[in-house]
């Protein structure tokens, strides 16, 4: 997975666009944060999801954080693999730990997410 | 005010060591992930920075008396190198902390919670009312290290002039590591079996570095909780602080009503229908977390004052206060899981306990 290619949200998920369909994770610092999965709650397929808001939540031994959706559209797919195991997310959050497929809005885009630069760059001034 | 650091923390920042600000030190909360940490403990043998504790000991002919006033357990019944448990309350019976005191040759020496350390140095420096004994505050010249899991003792073999095999459970020997005097005690905050070793604080990398070569895994704060809670060990700031008793908490084992100590009668004139601490075993994944309200029937009847996954049991545990009425095990209640009411069952503590 080329990371170069992905958009990045601040609060640390990233959208990968095909087409019109934006597959959703998150990132490698979010699952460094996070430690290990317990526990994930994502949405039905059908669901709306609005950028910026909440559209499941993720737990780990530590603590649990809202999962924040990048983009605007309807869920038409989901990883339900994972509310049995989530290991993919700590072993691998970009490919097998992915979460979503969204359909996006009409009108609505990336444009708002960052590129992987500035994502690296606002992760590493974040970083505790 | 800047966070106290311990002598091992350039140790802990360049191996990976995530440290985090805990009661006004910085400290390691992992290394290599919280369930990896905890099942090397429980399998093997993991290894744990508590510099951050208080060390006390007490100068002065007076200090047994001095104890023996503001302790809950009794101190004059203790054997020499015994290692006792118990709680130091307020007039209102309510608990100040919970502590560990030593009983040496010379006199007596307490460890104290590292959040707690200021203030009860302050609350014992004023209770000493007349008698010859002084508070003497070592945190800041020593270090303390945790060594936990069944491997401890034999990781541990020949460290110090004295075997730590020899000693009992809840016994300490003062002892030499390369040559300066320790304190080796058979004690711990995991439910394994274990040491916690106190050392000049120039004396810590060394120590440290001696064990991990030896096979200890490095382990953080977030395993040090997940391990406690698993063997139902209260922690101040949530099972206990200054709003709770010794004998709602559940440690009236740690309490001798039959000698004089500060806040004894408070404890017995305190409401019988007060909460009473409770463990409870979750339904699902998700973990319940402290200040979560503990219901029956959709009425709240508790709260929760700590809950994690525990990672042994693969399952969400939790400790709170309930009703006394609401406190048999086997009972269903409900904790509420960000809105949703999630089922649990009322269970005996602990909830793991070491094969013997």
């Amino acid at each position: 997975m080329d990371l170069s290619t992905l958009r990045y949200a601040e609060s640390h998920e990233w959208a990968k666009l095909d087409g019109s369909l934006v597959t959703v994770g998150i990132t490698q610092f979010a699952v460094d944060q996070l430690t290990d999965v317990t526990h994930l709650q994502l949405p039905k397929v059908g669901a709306a999801v609005t950028a910026g808001q909440a559209f499941g939540e993720i737990e780990s031994v530590k603590a649990v954080f809202d999962l924040n959706a990048p983009v605007t559209g309807e869920v038409v797919e989901v990883n339900s693999k994972l509310a049995t195991d989530p290991s993919p997310i700590n072993a691998d959050c970009y490919e097998a730990g992915w979460m979503l497929k969204v359909k996006l809005a009409a009108g609505a885009n990336l444009d708002h997410l960052m590129d992987k630069a500035r994502y690296d760059e606002q992760a590493a001034s974040d970083g505790h | 005010m800047t966070n106290l650091r311990t002598a091992l923390y350039d140790w802990h920042a360049s191996h990976g060591g995530r440290m985090v600000p805990f009661a006004g030190w910085e400290m390691p909360v992992q290394y290599t992930g919280i369930v990896a940490e905890h099942q090397a403990v429980r399998t093997s043998a993991g290894v744990f920075d508590i510099s951050h504790m208080g060390r006390l000991s007490f100068p002065g002919k007076d200090v047994l008396p001095f104890l023996e006033d503001i302790f809950t357990n009794s101190v004059a019944s203790m054997k020499l190198d015994q290692v006792r448990y118990g709680l130091v309350c307020n007039d209102r019976g309510q608990i100040l902390d919970d502590v560990l005191i030593y009983r040496w040759p010379y006199g007596y020496s307490m460890v104290v919670n590292g959040a707690n350390r200021t203030k009860i140095v302050a609350w014992l420096e004023a209770h000493v009312a007349g008698r010859d004994v002084a508070v003497a505050d070592l945190t800041l010249e020593t270090a303390m290290i945790a060594l936990q899991g069944p491997k401890s003792l034999a990781i541990a073999a020949g460290l110090f002039d004295v075997d730590p095999s020899t000693l009992k459970y809840y016994y300490a020997a003062p002892a030499l590591y390369c040559r300066q005097p320790c304190v080796v005690s058979r004690t711990g905050y995991t439910g394994e079996d274990g040491l916690e070793v106190i050392v000049p604080k120039d004396l810590a990398v060394t120590l440290w570095s001696e064990i991990v070569e030896r096979g200890a895994l490095p382990c953080g704060l977030g395993a040090r909780d997940t391990l406690r809670l698993e063997a139902a060990m209260p922690l101040y700031g949530h099972e206990l602080d200054e709003t709770i008793d010794p004998v709602q908490a559940g440690l009236g084992w740690a309490v001798k009503f039959d000698k004089p100590f500060l806040g004894r009668e408070a404890i017995q004139a305190r409401d019988a229908h007060r909460p009473v601490r409770v463990g409870l075993a979750l339904d699902g994944k998700r973990a319940a977390r402290e200040g979560s309200t503990i219901l029956l029937g959709g009425q709240a009847v508790g709260r929760v004052t700590s809950g994690s996954f525990a990672p042994t049991l693969d399952r969400p545990v939790a400790m709170g206060y309930v009703a006394p009425p609401y406190t048999k095990p086997g009972l269903t209640l409900d904790v509420d899981i960000r809105g949703t009411a999630t089922p649990a069952t009322v269970v005996a503590l602990p909830f793991y306990k070491r094969a013997k």
